[in-house]
This record gives C-alpha cells, sequence and structure tokens, in this order.
C-alpha cells in the first residue's frame, strides 16, 4: 500500500510524507514500545497513540516506514525532527487506534 | 555526539565530581604503621626506620591514643630520653579524618592545619589507615586515569567500519528520554554497515534497545558496551545502581516497577529483560540491590561463507 492512501480515511493529515512512493506491505497496532520491538514486522505502519520521539527510535529500529498517531494527538516538534532526520512518514488521524486499524485493513485489502 | 574525546569544558568538572565521590577510605594508605603507647623512642626509631615513614600513630587494640612524629624522635634523641615510652612525647589531641568523608574535605583539612598526615577513623571509632599528601596524589591521578580512560573510550571509533572487531561504549544517562535508543540506533548502523543478516541485526538491536531502556527508565545511569568481532556480538548493561531486589520476579513477563508516567510513554510493560533474551544466543544477568546490575547478552555469528577465490 502507498502510504498517501492514508489520506482517504477522513480526517487524517499528512505532517511528513515519507520518501516518494514509498510502500508499506501492513501494519501494527500497539501502545507498548517493548511490543513493538518485538512484534511488529518490517516495512508496516505503525499505529498508536505515542506521539513522541521515542516511538520514532522504535520504528527505526524495527524498520517501521511510518506512524499514524491516533485520536489527534498533538505531534510535537522533536519528534517531527527525528522523523524527518530518519526518512519515516508521519500521518496524524482523529480516529481511535481500533477505528484507525479498521479503516488501514480495509486499505491494505484492497489493492 | 561529541566527536572530540574529551570536552574542554567537563574536564574540571570532573576533577570537581572526583573530588566528591572519592571518599576517604578510597585514598588512605590501609598499611597503617602503628606502635604502643609503652613502646620506647628507640623502639619508634627502628620502626621509622624500617617502614620508612615520618609519623606513627599510637594505636592499642584499634583505639587512637596519639601520634609521633619524626620532630618528637628529634627532640628525644637531643635530650637523649630514647629510652623512655613514646606516651611521652606523643601529641595526645590528634586531628583525625573519618573514612566515609568525602575526599575534597580530607584535602580541605591539609589547609585548615598545619599536619602532614591525618590518622583516618571509622564509624566505630578505630583507626583503620592515615591520608597524606602522597597517598591522595597517588590515588587520584590513578582515577583520573581511569576516568579519562574511560570517557576516551566512549568516543574511540574503530580504525575502520570493518576492522575486524569493534568497540564502542555508550553512555546511558537516568530519565534521559531524549536520547534514549540512540545507542541501539547507532548498534544497528554499524552492523548493517557491515553488511550482518538483517534478522541477526534485528535481534541485536532489540536486545541493545531494551538494555538501554532499562538504563534510562530503572537505573541511576550506566554505560552500554557493544563488541562485534569475527565470531560474535556482544552487548554489556552496566549500571551502578539501585539494583534489582528480584531478578527472577523482573525476568517475568509483564512484571514492572515503572511508575505510571513512565507507562504513560508506552515503556513499563514489562517485557523488555524477557524480549532481549529470548532475542540473544546468551543471556545473562547479576544484580544487587544497591550495587547495581550488569546484563551480558550475546549472539553468536555464523561462519563466514568461504570467499570466492580470484578469477
Ligand atoms: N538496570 C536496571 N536497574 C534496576 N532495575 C531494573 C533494571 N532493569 C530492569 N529492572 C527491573 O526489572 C523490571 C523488568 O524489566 P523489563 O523486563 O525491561 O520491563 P520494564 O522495563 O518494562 O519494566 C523493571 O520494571 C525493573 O524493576
Ligand atoms: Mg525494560
Amino acid at each position: 500500500m502507498k502510504l498517501d492512501r492514508l489520506l482517504d480515511i477522513p480526517g487524517t493529515e499528512c505532517l511528513l510524507p515519507a520518501p516518494a512512493g514509498a510502500e508499506v506491505s501492513g501494519a501494527f497496532t500497539s501502545d507498548l514500545l517493548s511490543d513493538v520491538m518485538a512484534h511488529a514486522a518490517e516495512n508496516s505502519l505503525l499505529i498508536t497513540i505515542q506521539a513522541h520521539q521515542n516511538a520514532i527510535a522504535v520504528a527505526t529500529l524495527v524498520g517501521i516506514r511510518a506512524i499514524l498517531a491516533c485520536s489527534s494527538r498533538p505531534i510535537p516538534a522533536d519528534m517531527l525532527a527525528a522523523a524527518r532526520k530518519e526518512g519515516l512518514g508521519l500521518y496524524c488521524t482523529p480516529l481511535n487506534q481500533f477505528d484507525a486499524s479498521v479503516a488501514v485493513a480495509r486499505l491494505l485489502a484492497d489493492r | 555526539m561529541n566527536p572530540i574525546p574529551i570536552s574542554a569544558e567537563q574536564s574540571p568538572l570532573l576533577f570537581l565530581e572526583l573530588l566528591y565521590k572519592l571518599r576517604v577510605r578510597d585514598v588512605m594508605a590501609r598499611d597503617l604503621v602503628t606502635i604502643r603507647r609503652d613502646a620506647t623512642m628507640r623502639e619508634l626509631q627502628r620502626l621509622m626506620q624500617a617502614r620508612r615513614v615520618s609519623g606513627v600513630p599510637v594505636v592499642e587494640n584499634g583505639r587512637l591514643f596519639g601520634i609521633v612524629s619524626i620532630e618528637d624522635l628529634l627532640q628525644a634523641l637531643d635530650a637523649q630520653r630514647m629510652d623512655e615510652p613514646v606516651a611521652n612525647f606523643m601529641a595526645a589531641n590528634v586531628v583525625t579524618i573519618e573514612d566515609d568523608m568525602p575526599l575534597a574535605i580530607a584535602i580541605s583539612y591539609f589547609n585548615k592545619y598545619e599536619y602532614r598526615r591525618f590518622p583516618v577513623l571509622n564509624a566505630r571509632g578505630e583507626a583503620v589507615g592515615i591520608v597524606t599528601a602522597r597517598s591522595i596524589n597517588t590515588r587520584l591521578l590513578v582515577e583520573l586515569f581511569r576516568e579519562l580512560a574511560r570517557i576516551e573510550n566512549q568516543y574511540v571509533l574503530p580504525l575502520s567500519e570493518n576492522a575486524s572487531c569493534y568497540f564502542q561504549t555508550f553512555r546511558v544517562a537516568r530519565s534521559d528520554f531524549e536520547n534514549a535508543g540512540s545507542a541501539a540506533t547507532e548498534i544497528k548502523n554499524v552492523l548493517q554497515k557491515r553488511g550482518l543478516d538483517p534478522k541477526l541485526i534485528r535481534r541485536v538491536a532489540i536486545a541493545a534497545y531494551e538494555l538501554e531502556m532499562n538504563l534510562v527508565v530503572h537505573s541511576d545511569g550506566g554505560t552500554l558496551t557493544f563488541r562485534a568481532d569475527e565470531g560474535e556480538i556482544q552487548l554489556i548493561a552496566k549500571d551502578q545502581g539501585p539494583g534489582i531486589a528480584d531478578v527472577d520476579l523482573a525476568m517475568q513477563e509483564g512484571w514492572t516497577t515503572a511508575n505510571d508516567w513512565v507507562k504513560s510513554l508506552g515503556f513499563g510493560a514489562g517485557m523488555g529483560l524477557p524480549n532481549a533474551k529470548r532475542v540473544s544466543d546468551e543471556f545473562h544477568i547479576a544484580s544487587e540491590l544497591g550495587k547495581g546490575t550488569t546484563v551480558t547478552v550475546r549472539d553468536v555469528l555464523p561462519p563466514r561463507p568461504l570467499q570466492k577465490p580470484p578469477a
């Protein structure tokens, strides 16, 4: 799935586009960073409430391509800067983790 | 990260830190040469010659009664009173130092009083050592060199990215959430440059991250050391406190002592140590309350495929 498809989800914004044409092959939803570390697959999208810099470090370490921050959590400037440095996409949605996951699952199924 | 091994601004601080970190017991001479009150001045003379000391505390059963110096000896010689007991010549009002005072205080004593040596008493009031300018200097130099070597280590870069052995130590500060994960990220980068198997890199990155986070979240600060050679990769996370009360409990999935604030950031799932163990070939944890924690993990590298002979 091309990451810019995320903008099809109502209310979802792109704060930082991933490198042009970047794709993900799946998604992982969790708010526990150790859980993400242990179980998220590479080349996936992370759906989470954790809108802070440490989520970027974890994403980078496991090869996550982009983060979809849920419930309109404000994205701090240092998180944005870290994502830019690591070449991650950063998106923000008003949906909660469950609804965002459902929406992303639909996008992933609809190739 | 700072490219210069030692920051010019921080070095004097380092020195000051040492002055407060080191205790009197760290710098005192422990092989205390003592004499009894009823020993003669002649015996004192022989003792001073044999042990090459210029001042001797007068001690019986650990209790300090005074101190006799070379000046007292000269006086006895001069007055031909060498057969008299030490008790007649010793200075009974001795300024002493306690063994758990910071070194900085001990040094100030040398300015405050005109003495050149101070007997050291422990909490029970027993004489356990002696502090002289020389004992302080020697110990301070040793500690300074050790400290400098440690700092240099943190920035020592390998001679080349693909040198066969790579070694680096990262300092990880307590509650430094801002830089948390940077050591693990750097370790991952090094392994990627070495062209290792991505699955293996991921395993090492997970262990490095979890150990680094535990230093940030749970320890008073520590170091993460990373070593890679042809045969294996090793990570050592080491801190000086507070230690873990029950290591078996800490190793259980879901067990955490993280506070709510830390949890709200997504840490404290109680999965870190079990995760680190799962992703490594060897895992070892040693911890003692009040002393600190050391976690060592090892990943064995698969043997390299034989290189093709040049065509
Ligand atoms: N370096 C350390 N110093 C002190 N306690 C530690 C350290 N590392 C781990 N612990 C203890 O072990 C527990 C479990 O650690 P871990 O499995 O990483 O889970 P978490 O970090 O999510 O709490 C921690 O909550 C803490 O009580
Ligand atoms: Mg942990």
